[in-house]
């Protein structure tokens, strides 16, 4: 643009403005493969000095490019290499300590959260995995910044049902030791099937182990922009029409992310990463990817079709975005979290969405069963066959899921979960009451699935 | 230089004296001036300009803040952006 496009100018304006496009996160991924020590004290230190070397700046950066571009960054946000790894060489096993000092460090250079108090144990779990496992109830509790992953499953290696059934646990007792903040602890904890490794949202966000020693990776969003762009169609347009709209829009939106992400790795003089092309909701009004749905003409979130509109929308958004990125990772698509979407919250509310079609709904979109409120007294079988089917879903379909549920202690059906800001608040969901305890308690490993015969 | 291009984009209420204002206080924080668009849309003034901040000794921080101040004193709204986050929007 040489001149002035008054009309290019109003859109961008009007997206920024009334739209709510904006930068969801910059994240800087940072290895901490060489913060290892025998002893824990001297590992903590590592870690805190390596943390405050590089993201020192990373908040300075984020509100100069905020201010340049007139776009909001809502969060700046750490990932680091599962702690399970770096804690593991040490004599005694102290992982609450190191979460201490992770959470110390992310206050120390004011970002939002800092992710990656994870392991990977999607085969087995070593002495440290199943340490760090462990202390994740205590850690999420005592911190107010960490937030915690654990990869349970992969397409290539099958699923560890005995992590899954431990997780159960994990979880809930989570939730109970946050049970006044209606179990915020486990709004910040993540089961995945295939983590990737590149991400750059919460709570699911740490520094995968073939990642480089930093990187700046972006993760933007935009339904709002979305859910404009299709009521700008003619009412009954075609679904050729729409996909494309969609995939233009994305297009759009992501350039900003590209630009933000370049400017940011060159300030900060480490390589840029990936941009994370997600459709990610907030509470806010009109930023619900629950109102895209409605803008296809859905009644409503739920309502059969939903899941093929989720489909759609998910796959529009990769192919429009793709193009506008050199590099395109972390989860990608449409998340569908009921806490933070104010349509999805509706939707909920009025009944019209139960938990077996958002499960049915995962099997399309970007992550999984997302900021889900469910009963305090949800047995741990539940909670794990829940995380079971939800992992066999991404297993089979090469695809990555993840569940995050929070068991609200004390409350019941109909009751609502209140965590404020980004996270929202939560309508309690029913659960199927039948036990899954005979299945769960097994023990063992579901085998990787054949990649041939699909069907 | 690419880099030192800005968008300035006013809108609001049409009155005197609007232009006048607003260059006044480029010319001060020494921004040339390389296009500017004007047009009234459902009902309200919008102005569109494309100036170099390259020979100014203020910093965009600086520069900005000052035209928000006008936009204030107007009170019109006022957009200042760095000029690629529309050329990378809108072009392929």
């Amino acid at each position: 643009m040489k001149f002035i496009n008054s009309e290019s100018i109003l859109e961008t304006i009007n997206m920024i403005k009334v739209q709510h496009l904006d930068i969801r996160t910059v994240t800087l991924a940072l290895s901490l493969r060489d913060c290892c020590d025998s002893d824990v004290k001297a590992a903590g230190k590592k870690i805190y000095d390596k943390i405050l070397k590089y993201a020192s700046r990373l908040v300075d950066c984020a509100n100069e490019i905020e201010e340049a571009y007139s776009i909001p960054i809502i969060n700046k946000r750490i990932a680091v290499t599962p702690i399970s790894l770096v804690g593991e060489s040490c004599d005694r096993y102290d992982y609450v300590y190191l979460a201490k000092i992770l959470d110390k460090a992310a206050e120390a250079v004011g970002v939002n959260f800092i992710g990656g108090y994870g392991a990977l144990v999607e085969k087995g779990c070593t002495k440290g995995d199943t340490a760090l496992i462990e202390s994740i109830p205590e850690a999420l509790s005592q911190t107010k910044y960490i937030c915690s992953s654990v990869n349970l499953a992969s397409s290539k290696a099958g699923i560890n049902m005995d992590a899954v059934y431990k997780m159960g646990q994990i979880v809930k007792k989570t939730a109970e030791l946050t049970a006044d903040a209606d179990g915020i602890g486990a709004a910040k904890l993540v089961c995945f099937c295939n983590a990737p490794g590149d991400n750059p949202f919460m709570a699911g966000a740490f520094h995968g182990i073939g990642e480089p020693e930093c990187a700046l990776n972006v993760g933007i969003s935009g339904p709002g922009v979305v859910s404009a762009a299709i009521e700008s169609l003619p009412s009954g347009a075609s679904f050729d029409d729409l996909a494309n709209k969609i995939k233009q829009t994305a297009y759009k939106i992501t350039t900003t992310g590209e630009l933000i992400g370049r400017e940011m790795a060159e300030k900060l003089d480490i390589p840029f990463g990936v941009i994370d092309l997600s459709l990610a909701p907030t509470p806010a009004e009109g930023d619900s990817v629950a109102g895209i749905f409605q803008a296809m003409g859905l009644e409503h979130t739920g309502a059969h079709g939903t899941t093929a509109a989720l489909a759609m929308l998910n796959d529009a958004v990769k192919k429009g975005g793709i193009m506008a990125s050199s590099h395109v990772g972390g989860l990608s698509g449409a998340f569908i979290p009921v806490s933070e979407d104010a349509g999805m919250i509706e939707a909920v509310s009025k009944g019209y969405l139960s938990f077996d079609k958002l499960e049915a709904m995962t099997s399309v979109c970007s992550v999984g069963l997302d900021m889900i409120a469910i009963p305090g007294d949800t047995p741990v079988d539940t909670i794990s066959g829940i995380i079971a089917d939800e992992m066999a879903i991404g297993m089979i379909n090469k695809k990555t899921t993840a569940v995050r549920v929070i068991p609200v202690p004390g409350k019941k059906v109909g009751d609502r979960a209140v965590y404020g800001g980004l996270l929202g608040e939560a309508p309690v969901m029913n659960v199927n009451h039948l036990s899954s305890a005979g299945f769960i308690r097994r023990g063992g490993r579901i085998p990787a699935p054949v990649h041939s015969l699909n069907n | 230089m690419q880099d030192d291009k800005i968008i300035i984009t006013l809108s609001g209420q049409d009155k005197i004296g609007i232009v006048a204002k607003l260059t006044t206080a480029l010319a001060e924080y020494k921004v040339n001036i390389e296009d500017i668009k004007q047009t009234i849309m459902q009902g309200y003034f919008v102005m569109f300009l494309l100036g170099s901040i390259a020979d100014s000794e203020y910093s965009f921080k600086e520069i900005k803040e000052g035209l928000l101040k006008v936009g204030e004193e107007l009170s019109m709204e006022i957009w200042v952006q760095k000029k690629e986050i529309f050329d990378n929007m809108h072009n392929i």
